[in-house]
């Protein structure tokens, strides 16, 4: 059923129809609309045989997580910006203990200044943590990237961060088509847990290894990373097949005319211009190049959908001859560039490309078509420097006007 | 098959050795099938207090569960000296996590066996000052305004030892530490307003707060057991010497935790839903002296100097003696 819901709401009632065992929350913008949605579901029975906590924290939220995944069941949380970097110690220790929890980032600007609006740095500073992090172009897809991510993350034992942008999605209306629970029940297996506390099989977990088994420790985690990309490859398949539309995969083709999705678009050829994006402002761009693409301009687009794994391969294959790359970055490595050009940046080295990292829409900033449009004009046009601040204000920060701050105060 | 008794004696206590009672009457440790939770091969220090009493706690705690207990551990030495990776000195099921989050791990287990309908599994949490009193307080305090079904227990030794005796907020004032050395002009911890764990506690008003030392075993038991038949939020509060970290001998640790409940340093209690219900009454009195002397961590109080500061602990013993009615004047 075809239906207009906020995203938070189309994500809360997707995780509910994937039964979770446990849901844990503490607010923090823009999240919130996601667990208030599951605290009701919890009260009137939508969400059954679920055990809803309130923690004090977000540290205790991903721990008590941690407790539940270990304890046998199906685990959930969602947090933003301050908030995951406050669970952070907790976020690495899922992963390394093997947990398929489920958490949805709205995605968020990272204080001081504190700022609740959207980008992609709380999301980056986590990167290495060992946690998959799927992003979200729509609402669609950030609903439907939760029943994909309980399945790669139980099959995998690798836990899995589902990243929406903050406002831009979670609290936009939009057209969704929620899975069903039957659908959902269908095609995600029980919750089986590959170690659980038990007390039939006692068994220890969470030990210290020392200098001798650490780096063994890591090798095999890396190795079980490395299956992940096939994994969500074949979860994001089933999907497909499941529910006959498409969400996830590792990146993302779009036609080179009507800049729908379409997988079997073929890569860029040497000619094009290349824009790299994750994220919504993936909307942003087909609307802003798919004018550009009619009046002949030489520009194709390509979505990354897995951030974690990193999709190298992928990403080269879509790429394809074209060696003419600008990144659409939602997050600063402050001294260098974007995080996302960094990561494509490394897929692409031993080729000539040329790459540009256009960093854009910080901290909620709007990112508009026309800007888009024009950072492609100059990029085609040899003017685009390697590292770009889109519609940065020239003269810096906007000071006020003398004796304003007296006047507020 | 014919049930063999191990001879219990603990020396130098007031506490019944297990062969003159009934056995009913035993301790969970005489009898020949006790669990042994945390079993043999560990690395505790010669003397260490926690690695006794949390062999104390678990096996009771198992036996209290007829066997079906699950446990978080904090970071700490009892996580360090015993589960070294190949190896585990644990039997039942055991996950560590983190320094500040065995509370929040706990009530996660607990919500987990609750959806599962195994509300039959009970789940105790543990760890040491650092992890419950500093770290861990916010985790632990929010377990206990949810009144989660977990038992905490808190092995207090004072401070940070497993990183090398640093000060935590459960040093006794005066005590040397390598974060708050015995130099200067107010050697040692200041004197502050102290934390206590089991007021904090209490102030939550949970079903069930205890504290309880190493030299009455059987009361460590008894609260173990009491605890186990309460569901909820549960606190232990459990006192114990660790002969690195004091700068006492190994052999010690008992005699140490008999002098800090006799001298009315650490008072032995009970609680529930926030009114105190049993106090343990000091039946020698013991100076604090007897407590402080075999203690290097003190050993500046009994140089010139250090006059002043043991008057203030002899006033602070007074304080617990009238606050608990520890001698049993009142009543």
């Amino acid at each position: 059923m075809r239906e207009v819901l906020e995203g938070s709401q189309a994500v809360a009632r997707t995780v509910a129809r994937c039964r979770p065992g446990v849901v844990c929350a503490y607010p923090i913008s823009p999240q919130t609309h996601i667990v208030e949605a599951l605290s009701v579901m919890a009260r009137t029975g939508e969400l059954a045989d679920c055990e809803y906590v309130n923690v004090e924290s977000e540290f205790s939220a991903m721990s008590v997580s941690i407790g539940a995944s270990a304890g046998g069941s199906r685990a959930y949380t969602a947090t933003a910006s301050q908030g995951l970097l406050y669970m952070a110690e907790a976020v690495y220790n899922a992963a390394g203990m093997g947990l398929p929890i489920v958490m949805t980032v709205a995605n968020r600007a990272v204080g001081a200044p504190i700022n609740i609006w959207n980008d992609h740095s709380d999301a980056m500073a986590m990167r290495d943590s060992g946690w998959l992090q799927l992003f979200a172009a729509d609402n669609q897809e950030a609903a439907d990237l939760h029943v994909i991510a309980f399945g790669a993350a139980e099959e995998l034992g690798i836990p899995a961060m589902v990243c929406m942008d903050g406002f831009v999605l979670t609290h936009a209306s939009d057209v969704v088509e929620l899975p069903t629970a039957a659908q959902v029940d269908a095609f995600l297996p029980p919750y089986r847990p590959t170690q659980a506390l038990d007390i039939l099989n006692p068994t220890t977990i969470g030990t210290m290894a020392g200098p001798e088994s650490f780096t063994e420790t890591k090798y095999l985690q890396h190795l079980r990373f490395l299956d992940a990309a096939a994994v969500i490859e074949s979860w994001s398949d089933r999907f497909r097949e499941a529910f006959g539309r498409e969400a996830g995969g590792l990146v993302v083709r779009y036609d080179p005319d009507t800049l729908d999705r379409d997988r079997e678009a073929p890569p860029a050829s040497s000619d094009d211009l290349v824009v790299v994006a994750m994220g919504s402002v993936i909307g942003t761009l087909q609307a802003a190049l798919e004018p550009l693409r009619a009046a002949g301009i030489p520009v194709r687009l390509v979505g990354v959908s897995s951030f974690r794994p990193f999709p190298g391969d992928a990403l080269r294959d879509a790429i394809g001859e074209s060696r003419h790359v600008m990144v659409i970055d939602r997050a600063l490595e402050l001294g260098s560039g974007g995080v996302l050009t960094g990561c494509v940046g490394r897929a692409l080295a031993g080729t000539r490309s040329r790459l540009h990292s256009v960093v854009a829409g910080l901290g909620g900033r709007p990112i508009l078509e026309a800007s888009l449009q024009e950072a492609v004009r100059m990029a085609l046009d040899g003017e685009l420097g390697r590292l770009e601040f889109l519609d940065l204000k020239e003269g810096g920060v906007p000071t006020p006007a003398a004796g304003a701050t007296e006047v507020a105060r | 098959m014919t049930t063999v008794h191990i001879p219990f004696l603990q020396t130098g206590t007031l506490a019944v050795g297990g062969r003159l009672l009934d056995d009913a009457e035993r301790s969970v440790q005489s009898h020949a099938d006790r669990p042994a939770s945390l079993t043999k091969g560990h690395r505790a220090c010669q003397g260490c207090a926690e690695a006794l009493a949390a062999r104390w706690v678990m096996d009771t705690a198992v036996e209290a569960s007829d066997g079906k207990l699950v446990v978080a551990n904090a970071t700490g030495c009892l996580e360090v000296f015993s589960t070294l990776y190949p190896e585990s000195a644990w039997k039942p099921p055991w996950i560590h996590s983190l320094f500040a989050n065995a509370a929040a791990v706990a009530t996660g287990i607990a919500a987990s066996l609750h959806a599962q309908g195994r509300d039959d599994v009970r789940v105790l949490a543990q760890g040491g000052d650092g992890g419950t009193v500093d770290i861990g307080l916010a985790a632990v305090s929010g377990m206990f305004e949810r009144n989660d079904d977990v038992l905490y227990v808190c092995y207090d030794n004072q401070g940070y030892m497993n990183t090398g005796v640093q000060r935590s907020s459960a040093t006794p004032a005066s005590a040397r530490t390598a974060t708050t050395p015995a130099v200067g002009r107010t050697p040692g911890q200041a004197f502050g307003q102290g934390k206590s764990m089991v007021k904090i506690a209490m102030a939550h008003e949970i079903p069930y707060v205890a504290s309880a030392t190493v030299a009455d075993l059987r009361d460590l038991e008894h609260k173990v057991r009491t605890a186990m038949s309460i569901r909820g939020a549960r606190y232990l509060h459990v006192l114990v010497p660790c002969p690195v970290g004091w700068g006492s001998s190994s052999s010690q640790s008992i005699a140490l935790s008999r002098a800090a409940v006799q001298s009315g340093i650490f008072p032995v209690v009970e609680a529930r839903a926030g009114e105190l219900t049993d106090v343990q009454r000091i039946r020698e009195r013991a100076d604090v002296e007897e407590y402080l002397r075999p203690q290097a961590r003190f050993a500046h109080l009994f140089k010139p100097g250090g006059e002043d500061a043991l008057e203030r602990w002899r006033a602070l013993a007074e304080a617990n003696i009238r606050r608990y009615d520890l001698l049993g004047e009142r009543s």
